[in-house]
């Protein structure tokens, strides 16, 4: 008889490797259902230069039409030329249709009257007044404005607070950002602009690792096994370190608030959203 | 008892919440479908057809009465058709006051449409991305019923994933089960089998059929919603396994889509005389039946 040595077996959380093609099918498919539902053609999509807003704009191009899907540059007098320009690549690359709006007219007015503003101040009133724009220009354009925020960031609460999270639809929000990657490689989206390191490029030299203190490979790991089910110990005792476990539980948990609308007292029993409940659609 | 079936099954896309106004596709639908040579026996439609499935407390506005469910559905049907069909198709039905998610089996074309069953959904998942027990209640049996070719049951989407019902069906005399369906995709990762694409909830969805139908010879017939509700995509997907637990025909994902099939009911007696696993647990029930009884009395 053969015996055969011992195995142990464990489960894991669902793969983040993406089959791309699928992805991309029901994305797509995503989009036309929304902008069919809503009664839109064409869409806005605030082009940052980074990977999220490119493979956004190659979705919408896939989904709309490139001549439906207006890409908008709204760069800050401090924002990197480097962004710009990639933008720039992503909006000739697809033939989308191109504005570019300078938010620093708009947000230095603001700052003559708060002369004391700091970096996180500033970088908030950045990322309002471009939804501001975008929201104003999808009305201009009757256009629906396209989020481009992916699950990491959303995890991490690493956006400003009814601004980047603000457009009503968002096909990026459940895909971590190495999926992104990984999806932006399929769609074709320049290398350039996926070896780059992530920035939200509020303030020169920032990037998103550096503020976050981990890279976004172990971060999507952990959060994968976190969002499954398992408690931090048991992410430790499959490698992961307690550091990197740590950071990664400490961002999720601190916010949760802003993944939600804002709370609302309860004194009927008819509540909006706690006892009247009708879906986005119906 | 009929020897073969012609069964078409229908991906459906409602626009949510718009009874009337999908009501009135199916009257073109209808008139497509059954206005051919081959004209089908039975058109099975998905699991809250006419309405679309995730409308929270909104299934107070939509339910009905299976009676007036059936008329509709009979009203459409008459519009541009004559003769019979059989239907199934699920709805959120309102019956002795209370709610439910049901599929009914109803006989359409005659002056008064005649309903050969309703089935109340047994099993409603609450959990994730469901939340079906805070709006609507259980139904509380199974029981396969008569039609004009032979005999049927119903489940209705999570019903199916519990072997047991599958086996009640079956013991009842199922020939074909027919499982509306509402199953939102979920995993977009690499799949190892090349032969279907689609997400792993899709996989797991054929996988169960095909075992379902192999395990007691019968048909096993997955129809599925399809579109976008609220970022959740029904991708279709529909399926009908064979007594072999072979796949007689497979719908594409995404696309609203109609399969027409013709199953040959001997293909069951075949299945069953090769592998007579349903007569062996026939046999063994009284068995299997005290030792469910005892384990479901352990707390």
């Amino acid at each position: 008889m053969k015996v055969v040595a011992p195995i142990v077996t464990t489960t894991t959380p669902p793969p983040l490797a993406l089959d791309c093609a699928l992805a991309t099918e029901w994305l797509v498919a995503f989009l036309r259902a929304e902008f069919k539902r809503r009664g839109f053609e064409k869409a806005v999509v605030g082009m940052s230069g980074g990977v999220d807003s490119a493979v956004t704009g190659f979705l919408c191009a896939r989904a709309l039409g490139a001549e439906n899907t207006i890409a908008i540059r709204m760069p800050y007098r401090t924002s990197s030329p480097q962004s710009l320009e990639h933008a720039k690549l992503i909006i000739d690359s697809l033939g989308l249709t191109e504005r570019t709006v300078d938010i620093s007219a708009a947000v230095d007015g603001y700052f003559a009257t708060e002369p004391d503003v700091d970096g996180s101040r500033r970088g908030n009133v950045m990322a309002r007044m471009r939804m501001i724009a975008l929201f104003d220009l999808s009305a201009k354009y009757r256009a629906l404005p396209v989020g481009t925020g992916n699950k990491t960031e959303r995890l991490f609460g690493y956006f400003t607070w009814h601004a980047d999270d603000s457009p009503p639809i968002n096909p990026l929000g459940d895909l971590f950002k190495t999926q992104v990657w990984e999806l932006a490689r399929y769609l074709g989206v320049p290398d350039v602009i996926i070896n780059k390191p992530a920035s939200a490029d509020l303030i020169q030299g920032q990037t998103d690792e550096g503020d976050f203190g981990i890279s976004y490979a172990k971060a999507d790991e952990i959060l994968n096994w976190l969002l499954t089910g398992y408690k931090p110990e048991e992410i430790v005792a499959h490698g992961f370190a307690e550091s990197d476990v740590n950071i990664v539980r400490k961002r999720l948990d601190s916010t949760h608030w802003k993944r939600k609308l804002p709370t609302v007292a309860m004194l009927s029993p008819t509540a909006i959203g706690e006892s009247y409940l009708r879906p986005v659609d119906y | 008892m009929a020897d073969s079936v012609n069964l078409t099954i229908v991906q459906f896309q409602p626009r949510k919440g718009d009874y009337s106004g999908n009501l009135k596709r199916f009257e073109r639908l209808f008139d497509r479908l059954v206005n051919i040579e081959q004209r089908p026996d039975v058109i099975a439609f998905s699991e809250t057809v006419l309405t679309g499935y995730f409308v929270e407390g909104g299934v107070r506005d939509v339910a009905l009465p299976a009676e007036v469910f059936a008329r509709d559905l009979n009203g459409a049907f008459r519009a541009h058709c004559t003769g019979q069909v059989d239907v199934v198709a699920g709805f959120y039905e309102l019956h002795e006051n209370t709610y439910f998610n049901s599929a009914i089996y109803v006989t359409l074309g005659g002056e008064a449409p005649y309903i050969a069953h309703v089935h109340r959904k047994l099993f409603l998942p609450t959990y994730g991305l469901f939340d079906e027990e805070r709006f609507v209640e259980h139904g509380l049996g199974i029981r396969a019923f008569d039609t004009r070719w032979g005999r049927a049951a119903i489940l209705i989407c999570e019903d199916a994933w519990h072997a047991v019902t599958a086996t009640a069906a079956a013991l009842d005399g199922a020939q074909i089960i027919f499982v509306p369906s509402a199953s939102p995709a979920r995993g977009a990762w690499p799949q190892p089998d090349e032969e279907m694409r689609g997400p792993a909830s899709m996989h797991r969805w054929e996988r169960l059929a095909r075992d379902r139908a192999e395990e007691h010879g019968v048909f096993f017939t997955v129809i599925q919603l399809t579109g976008n509700e609220g970022g959740k995509a029904f991708p279709g997907g529909s399926v009908i396994a064979g007594p072999d637990g072979d796949v007689r025909a497979r719908a594409p994902l995404w696309d609203e889509a109609s399969i027409a099939v013709t199953l040959d009911l001997q293909d069951i007696t075949r299945a069953r005389a090769s592998s007579p696993l349903l007569a062996d647990l026939r046999t063994m029930l009284p068995h299997m039946l005290r030792s469910l009884q005892r384990a479901g009395e352990r707390e």
